[in-house]
């Protein structure tokens, strides 16, 4: 099974590596648990689209069941932090 | 939240029903019977539990004229999007990092709940400035590129573009 | 038509990635967390409505599907970053700034004033 990229894919691919390097960058740094928490919220929308993206490339259209899924996870996720952090869980 | 314009209860339940259930229909996306069962039942038990905070107004608020203007709205909010999406991106290329955060706050003119919810939500969705917090007719705005600090001038640059029309759907 | 749809996806794809690598950049440079949130997440947030809608131009059988995962992160990521913007900063996260404006301390400085004035007369009423 062949999968046959042309140049815009790569270079999609490629782009939406380095975002994923830069969120997860400041993912480790901090300082602050809320920042770590918005890096990781960042990294969830990145990997939601490229998810999609490799729902296209693979033709596969359970990927973009995952996508949403994982969107509504991490929007959840990130709620129940902000709530802990405001002191109202 | 106008109290006079409260639909009745069975309305009220009826709305929220049909809305979760098109709901479901949109992320199932599937018209097969077993899952269009299950979506009208999980939707109605969700309706039972939630109608009361839902929605207020039940299917008055769905008329054409507010249809149209909610195009009108969606269509001018992705234009204002994408501008202030290229101005921040403008800061973020330029190494000298050209930018002054502070918050500020303006009074807005919309009385309703629902409005005031839309017009925080289009805040924090253009960047540049985001809604911290909505104290009944303030607005507490991060700006990252703070120009003006007077109320009148905040609402002006901020709040403007949107309200025009938020007044028209809501008013 | 069908060629239109397919440069048409493809560009929104690579602005929609250009996007998303802005956001990991703003939030790499900008100086605090309420900045980063304006830079990460809403960068980010255009970024992944463009790139998933232009696959949804690119293969015309996923354009519902992409325009609800579309309409679904619009509507739930200002709420997210608005809730964690709220918690940051009643968690005591003061946001930098270079001329030091900030309304919303304001704000709750005088309601925690009423606050400790309510409770004052409350024990008051109690004794």
């Amino acid at each position: 099974m062949g999968l046959s990229l042309n140049i815009i894919d790569i270079i999609v691919l490629a782009i939406i590596s380095v975002a994923l390097i830069l969120d997860f960058y400041r993912f480790v740094r901090g300082p602050l648990a809320s920042d770590r928490v918005m890096a990781a919220d960042t990294m969830t929308v990145t990997t939601a689209s490229l998810l999609v993206f490799l729902g296209y490339l693979f033709d596969r259209y359970i990927y973009l069941d995952i996508a949403l899924i994982y969107a509504v996870l991490g929007f959840i996720g990130v709620i129940v932090i902000a709530r802990y952090l405001e002191g109202g869980v | 939240m106008q109290t006079k314009s409260l639909a009745s209860k069975p309305v009220r339940f009826l709305y929220s029903w049909f809305l979760f259930f098109i709901v479901w229909l949109a992320f199932t996306t599937s018209f097969q019977l077993p899952e269009v069962l299950t979506g009208l039942a999980v939707s109605l038990i969700l309706a039972a539990i939630s109608y009361e905070t839902f929605t207020g107004w039940g299917f008055k608020g769905i008329k054409l004229r507010n249809m149209w203007w909610s195009m009108v709205y969606i269509l001018n909010f992705i234009w204002l999007m994408v501008k202030a999406n290229l101005n921040v991106a403008r800061i973020v290329l330029t190494p000298s990092l050209p930018i002054n955060p502070g918050i500020v706050e303006f009074e807005t003119k919309l009385t309703n709940v629902y409005a005031k919810m839309v017009l925080a939500n289009s805040i924090t969705l253009t960047p540049g400035t985001f809604t911290v917090d909505v104290v009944d007719n303030k607005f507490y705005i991060h700006w990252l590129d703070v120009t003006v600090t007077d109320p009148h001038e905040v609402y002006k640059e901020i709040a403007e573009p949107f309200e025009r029309i938020l007044l028209k759907i809501f008013n | 038509m069908e060629q239109v749809l397919t440069y048409l996806g493809y560009i929104l794809i690579v602005i929609g990635a250009i996007f998303l690598f802005l956001g990991g950049l703003g939030i790499v440079r900008l100086p605090d967390i309420y900045s980063r949130l304006q830079a990460g997440t809403k960068a980010s947030t255009l970024g992944a409505m463009s790139l998933i809608l232009g696959v949804g131009f690119l293969n015309p059988a996923w354009l519902v599907k992409s325009l609800v995962i579309v309409i679904f992160i619009a509507l739930s990521n200002p709420i997210s970053s608005h809730a964690l913007a709220r918690g940051s900063y009643r968690h005591n996260i003061k946001p930098w700034s270079k001329e030091d404006i900030d309304a919303y301390r304001q704000y709750l400085k005088e309601e925690g004033q009423k606050e400790r004035e309510e409770e004052a007369k409350q024990t008051e009423n109690k004794d």
